[in-house]
């Protein structure tokens, strides 16, 4: 039951990423070849709303649900695991149409093709893990 | 409930991704889609091929129900709160796409000429769902995060390191679409 609350946010970010068509790879193409607002207008506005909501975390307005001040972790730093990483992952984005999430939003609406995709996922996480000592971070 | 059943507009759905991020963190966690890639792999077993994957994945389980809630989303939603799957895409989109040899782009979520049944069983189909899954595993797990990760949780914490794997997301997406997808598609 106390992971019940995660799966009530996973639905909603579900039905948002569906409703906003987010799933379709022809919003994705769209995007990238820069002929519509809408994916801009989807991340820019979560992004602002964003900023916001981080700022009352700093100020401690905002808590957890059991009064815990929030911080939010530093991602890694580094130039390249960063730049190089984002690439790799751009051009998948842009090839499959999806990025992690959609993939499963895809799997719940019956899209059996998505199965290659998330096997495939899988596989480069895997294979990352697997290489990773020989790649600049 | 009219309103639900239209396509949302991005200024309705920004504000809901916000949201989602505020209540994971408000549930004493962080939104992120792709390290569950890596929990899959300790949970089936990958460790005994690569040290990385011993660590224990249960500590995990909030994040794969998190994962669980996204495929009921795609589930209810597809069955429930679309009635319309149509795409209104921009007229040079679909006119673009007409092209590339993929027709009646936007009659529907996804293209068949990706992502059919029948697709999945040519050899240039299988290649592009699965190269476009190990770039997206690799590519999330080499940058620590994907859209959501650096998107939007990252951003919005004015991250440098969010900013130069978005700046990446975009280099990598705009070479495939401009570059390679025409010489993929037209091969």
């Amino acid at each position: 039951m106390k992971y019940l609350k995660y799966l009530l946010v996973g639905l909603i970010f579900g039905i948002t990423l569906s409703k906003a068509e987010v799933i379709s790879w022809y919003r994705i193409y769209e995007m990238f070849k820069l002929q519509s607002f809408h994916m801009y207008g989807v991340i820019g506005s979560a992004v602002v709303i964003g900023i916001f909501i981080m700022y009352f975390f700093k100020r401690e307005t905002l808590k957890t649900y059991q009064g815990k001040v929030i911080v939010v972790a530093d991602k890694k730093k580094g130039l390249w695991r960063n730049l190089l990483g984002g690439t790799i992952f751009g051009l998948g984005w842009a090839l499959g149409g999806v990025c992690p999430g959609p993939m499963y939003i895809l799997l719940g609406k019956g899209v059996v093709a998505i199965l290659v995709v998330l096997f495939g996922a899988h596989l480069g996480a895997f294979l990352y893990q697997a290489v990773k000592h020989k790649l600049p971070h | 409930m009219d309103f639900f059943l239209q396509p949302w507009p991005w200024y309705a759905a920004g504000p809901m991704l916000a949201l989602c991020m505020y209540l994971m963190f408000f549930f004493g966690k962080k939104l992120g889609v792709s390290s569950n890639l890596e929990t899959v792999c300790a949970m089936g077993g990958a460790g005994k091929w690569v040290d990385f994957f011993k660590f224990d994945w249960k500590k995990n389980k909030w994040n794969l129900v998190f994962v669980l809630g996204l495929i009921l989303g795609g589930f209810i939603s597809n069955q429930w709160l679309t009635p319309d799957q149509t795409i209104a895409l921009s007229s040079q989109t679909i006119q673009d796409l007409s092209e590339l040899g993929i027709a009646n782009a936007g009659s529907s979520y996804l293209p068949d000429e990706i992502f059919s049944v029948d697709a999945i069983f040519t050899f240039k189909g299988f290649l592009i769902l699965i190269s476009a899954g190990i770039l997206v595993g690799f590519g999330s797990r080499y940058a620590s995060g994907c859209t959501s990760g650096h998107g939007i949780v990252g951003l919005s914490n004015l991250s440098l390191e969010s900013l130069i794997a978005v700046v990446g997301f975009f280099i990598g997406g705009l070479i495939m679409t401009w570059l390679i997808l025409p010489f993929i598609f037209n091969f």
